[in-house]
């Protein structure tokens, strides 16, 4: 697990919007962003601002919004499964009203009957308590998920909901137009919403004065790897990652992986690329904001095994390809990693990931596919070494 | 143009392969489930393997198969 230290170095992390001035009580909230106004173009605001989900897929989130009919439900995403990440958990505890604030903000916007706010077991009672000091948050249903990779899946939050484990359901169709108990159904992610509270109060111009003209605005990062100083902070969308990583001290890097475990490696030369949104052109997709680096004493490949592996374990046990695929390609990437010297693993391990993708309920074997492809390609010359019994790492 | 699509939920699907063997073109993965082609979940139906693909739905034992107009497919979130 990672350690939430506060920010480093905030001078070089110019406006900083959601970490910046503010605290967990409502008094230090009202005292840093005044009240909740009401917006009634707030969904236009929003589709203005450019502003892209925060929870992974960057999805713009003003039409998802706009998609929306009324009548619906609204859920605050805080699930989180992803073990390397700390930003929701950070925000929540840190700034629970920032994302109250954009919660009520969205249901009302798209005139929702139903509130909820889905978050981990160590953040409920933060909530918990956040939602009893206000008096237009009493609507809001809160509920705590358990911790696992799959939960956090906009179709598991649903199934949460509706009594059931958080493990994803096929949906064919859209959830804003049929999701929760078939209602319309919005999922945003916590750190979305508190995109929206910022946004309702100063509107789209200056949510996109700061960040990439494809994705604006600021974003959380979870840094984690081999760093003298691992954390979250808030940086500019479009910031370069050699930028962002600056303030935790990397060391040499040798590679980093970026959006977490359903996300890809890149190699040193990709350290002057911006970080957003898949859709910004040039960008490394940053997802939902993890950095994992890896100095020269990390194997690139014992590292992505140990997490093919860790992700073959999360599967939520539904769908046969997932099930079956995901440990054999483990498996394979394991022995590549190892220095078995079988010369058609790599092949073995292609052919394995065609056979997953795009076949499961939720992303979870397109996602852990990506993660290995990212693997064999940018740790080529490792795939190599390894087959003549070397490994580049040194510790 | 395609006007419907074989849409699999994955999650019922038990690999028994009664679609496999009504529906040309699918093919069965090493594992005993069957392969829709590129997208992985959803196969366009032309119109002369319409009932083919029909046959699948209303046969297969854990009704995992539908057809969907191709438009209203896609798994957004």
């Amino acid at each position: 697990m990672t350690t939430v230290h506060p920010a480093p170095r905030p001078e070089t992390l110019p406006r900083r919007r959601l970490l910046g001035p503010g605290g967990p009580s409502y008094t230090e909230h009202l005292a840093a962003f005044g009240p909740l106004p009401a917006r009634p173009q707030l969904i236009e605001d929003v589709v203005r601002s450019g502003l892209t989900g925060r929870g992974g897929a960057g999805f713009p989130a003003g039409r998802k919004l706009a998609s929306m009919s009324p009548g619906g439900v609204v859920i605050g995403n805080g699930s989180e499964g992803e073990p390397l990440s700390a930003k929701d958990r950070l925000l929540l505890e840190t700034r629970p009203h920032l994302v109250l604030d954009g919660l009520l903000a969205t249901a009302t916007a798209v005139q929702a009957k139903q509130v909820h706010l889905v978050v981990g077991p160590v953040s409920a009672p933060a909530l918990r308590h956040a939602i009893a000091e206000r008096r237009d948050a009493r609507h809001i249903v809160l509920t705590e998920t358990q911790d696992r990779f799959v939960g956090g899946e906009a179709s598991a939050v649903v199934h949460l909901l509706t009594g059931g484990d958080a493990v994803p359901v096929d949906h064919p169709v859209r959830l804003t137009t049929r999701g929760l108990r078939r209602r319309p159904t919005l999922v945003q992610n916590v750190e979305t919403l508190a995109h929206i509270a910022v946004i309702a109060r100063s509107g789209a111009d200056a949510f996109r004065a700061v960040g990439h003209p494809a994705d604006p605005g600021t974003r959380l990062l979870t840094i984690a790897g081999d760093v003298a100083h691992p954390g979250v902070l808030e940086a500019p969308s479009g910031a370069s990652l050699r930028d962002v990583l600056a303030a935790a001290e990397p060391g040499r890097i040798s590679g980093a992986l970026v959006g977490g475990y359903h996300g890809a490696w890149v190699g040193p030369e990709a350290l002057d690329r911006p970080l957003a949104a898949a859709a910004a052109e040039g960008a490394i997709p940053v997802g939902a904001g993890i950095l994992l680096v890896i100095g020269p004493g990390t194997c690139g490949l014992q590292a992505s095994a140990e997490i093919a592996t860790y992700l073959a374990g999360e599967t939520a046990g539904q769908c046969g390809p997932c099930v079956n695929g995901l440990p054999v390609a483990g498996e394979l990437l394991a022995r590549i990693a190892d220095g078995d010297r079988d010369p058609s693993l790599v092949a073995q391990l292609e052919r394995t990931l065609r056979l997953v993708d795009g076949r499961g309920a939720c992303h979870h074997p397109d996602g852990t596919a990506r993660l290995i492809r990212s693997a064999l390609t940018v740790f080529a010359d490792e795939v190599r070494a390894h087959r003549a019994g070397h490994c580049g790492a040194h510790r | 143009m395609t006007a419907t699509t074989l849409h699999i939920d994955w999650t019922r699907c038990r690999g028994r392969g009664a679609c496999i063997d009504l529906v040309p073109g699918l093919s069965r993965d090493p594992w005993g489930y069957p392969i829709l082609g590129s997208s992985g979940s959803d196969l366009p139906v032309p119109p002369q393997l319409e009932v083919d693909a029909a046959d699948a739905v209303a046969l297969c034992p854990v009704a995992a198969l539908s057809l969907r107009p191709s438009a209203g497919t896609g798994a957004g979130r």
